[in-house]
């Protein structure tokens, strides 16, 4: 078992009476890119906040390292996990560098300076992400890209081998789009850090990932290589719907197209 | 403007004030007078044993309650929350109501039963919304300013059920406290309380990073490592410390813990490494200069000084809300 690596067991979790995962076993190997598709309500969302420990209480068990998670403090486990939240729109009153600078929470002490190493650690975030122009600039006043930009360079700057992200482009137009992923298989290959995204982008996770899991209903449906994944017979089911597929022209991967209603 | 730079300009801004204040009044009072001080001189004791206390009894309760509301914005990610809005001024306010209802009349360590009525009062309210925090996971913000609002209504309409079963007398001291005030003589009343504002204080400073973390949200703050709920723990237990300590000797004085912090965040950001110190000596600048203007605007008589905050505050505050600027406020 490599140092970066989850195992996820028989766990469910619910929410008052209401279950929204059930008996779910996954493991995430390290240095791999995860991505973890599947339809609205399935509880990809909340089996990414059980791993941080944004919900708490779930049954069945979690290890990080080797070690089960509850053993873990939250500083502990925040130098193990990053963290990027789905985009909420609400207010970060921040500068980008003080939003960045606060990834480095775990590192930090009250009442003493910033290290020089925390700044490092945040000019290498800004860099890794381009998002070193926009440091003067205060959160709100950026765009959906940006600020997605931005919260992926904060996660970054906690230094940590692997990285969590719920549905990283949602709300982003084909350029942003392009620049997350960019981004993301950067980081995943030049430094090797363990990558698990959720996803509503079928395509972008048989693009970007080495390993698909799908969730339905709060169960793991399916689990495999984008090839095996990005089949009609497997993707139909789960969705209810049909797809067709299209072979892209330079990578020669299968993508899927959806059928126009009327035609 | 730097940040350091207002941070200095509200230290000195501070420092003149504090040093100023105590001076005007009513009676002149000549320097020499200040600087050899004697029991049997009246007007040295003017300065020394009324203004001198009153002036620093009031910087003291606006640095508190500016950095409770501050805590609380933080936490709840409302500017709208305040440990006021939330219902704990209309807590204190029955607590003290009750005291001077049923002649609850000893002092204590130089605090009378009206400020520990009030005292408790305020831990009762605070303890009331925390234990709704603690209640439900996933309460919403929302949720928990209208049950704030909703605690607020139950003190109010029990205070007026005890205007309505006292006498006169009793009626008018309800109200007169209920106005807000700074009536410190002598350093009994402040030293009593300044234990619970020091040891808030030094909490709410000691978790400057933890209150940024807050207002970016809790899953960010729990993924990053903060120990969510028992950080909100330990801020609303610091609050509860400032807010009774503050509530029991001033009375109910509203619009400082809302307005400061807004208004220092306009000046030196969010980040709270510099909006605390920043909001701590605004809020104590401001309450001290509205006490001065309560003391000599109709002198020999005193406004409460409640009164002047929010005169003074509030069309001052929709102003700025008005200039914009608000992309840095929590407005938006």
């Amino acid at each position: 078992m490599t140092h970066e690596s989850i195992t996820i067991s028989n766990y469910s979790f619910s929410i008052g009476d209401k279950s929204i995962l059930h008996d779910i076993s996954l493991a995430v190997n390290g240095g791999e890119f995860l991505s973890i598709i599947g339809p609205n309500g399935a509880g990809k969302s909340t089996l990414i906040k059980c791993l941080i420990r944004i919900n708490t209480g779930g049954k069945g068990e979690i290890s990080l390292a080797g070690k089960p998670l509850e053993s873990y403090r939250q500083k502990e486990l925040a130098c193990l996990l990053g963290y990027v939240p789905q985009s909420d729109g609400r207010s970060l009153p921040f500068s980008v560098e003080e939003f960045v600078m606060m990834g480095r929470y775990p590192y930090l002490s009250p009442f003493t300076p910033i290290s020089h190493r925390d700044e490092q650690a945040v000019q290498d975030a800004l860099d890794l992400t381009g998002t070193g122009h926009l440091a003067d600039r205060v959160m709100n006043t950026l765009s959906g890209g940006e600020r997605q930009n931005v919260l992926i360079a904060a996660a970054l700057a906690q230094g940590t081998r692997i990285l969590l992200l719920d549905e990283p482009t949602t709300f982003l137009d084909p350029k942003h789009v392009a620049a997350v992923h960019r981004i993301l298989k950067r980081i995943n290959l030049e430094r090797g850090i363990t990558i698990v995204m959720v996803t509503h982008d079928i395509n972008a996770a048989a693009l970007l990932s080495n390993r698909i899991a799908i969730l339905k209903e709060g169960r793991v449906a399916f689990e495999g290589f984008p090839e095996e994944v990005m089949r009609n017979s497997v993707l139909s089911g789960i969705y209810d719907k049909s797809f067709l597929f299209v072979t892209h022209p330079v990578t020669g991967q299968q993508l899927i197209v959806h059928e126009e209603a009327g035609k | 403007m730097k940040k350091s730079a207002v941070l200095i300009l509200l230290a000195l801004g501070s420092i003149i004030v504090l040093a100023g204040a105590p001076v005007i009044g009513m009676k002149r009072i000549a320097l020499d007078t200040i600087l050899h001080p004697s029991a049997l001189d009246m007007d040295s004791s003017i300065f020394w044993k009324m203004r001198v206390p009153r002036v620093l009894t009031s910087f003291l309760a606006g640095s508190a309650l500016a950095i409770s509301g501050m805590a609380f914005q933080a936490l709840f990610r409302n500017p709208l929350a305040t440990p006021f809005t939330l219902g704990v001024s209309s807590g204190a306010a029955f607590g003290a109501a009750l005291s001077i209802l049923t002649g609850f009349t000893f002092t204590f360590f130089g605090i009378s039963g009206m400020s520990i009525g009030s005292l408790a009062g305020a831990l009762i309210s605070i303890l009331a919304v925390y234990g709704f925090t603690r209640m439900r996971k996933g309460f919403s913000t929302a949720t928990m300013l209208l049950a704030g609002v909703a605690i607020s209504f139950f003190f109010s309409s029990l205070i007026l059920f005890l205007q309505y079963l006292s006498d006169f007398t009793q009626s008018f001291r309800i109200v007169r406290w209920l106005m807000g005030g700074i009536e410190a003589v002598g350093y009994d009343s402040i030293l009593g309380v300044l234990p619970f504002i020091l040891a808030g204080g030094a909490i709410v400073f000691a978790l400057t990073h933890e209150l940024n973390l807050f207002s970016a949200g809790e899953d960010i703050a729990t993924s990053r490592g903060v120990e969510v709920g028992k950080m909100k723990t330990v801020l609303f237990f610091a609050v509860s410390l400032m807010i009774g300590g503050v509530v029991s000797v001033c009375g109910p004085i509203g619009f400082v813990g809302m307005m400061s912090p807004h208004i220092s965040r306009i000046l030196v950001g969010a980040n709270h490494r510099y909006l605390a110190p920043a909001t701590f000596l605004f809020g104590g600048l401001f309450l001290t200069l509205c006490d001065t203007l309560a003391r000599i605007v109709i002198a020999p008589a005193e406004i409460p000084v409640g009164i002047v905050t929010a005169l003074l505050g509030g069309p001052f505050f929709i102003w700025l809300l008005l200039s914009g600027s608000s992309e840095k406020s929590m407005l938006r």
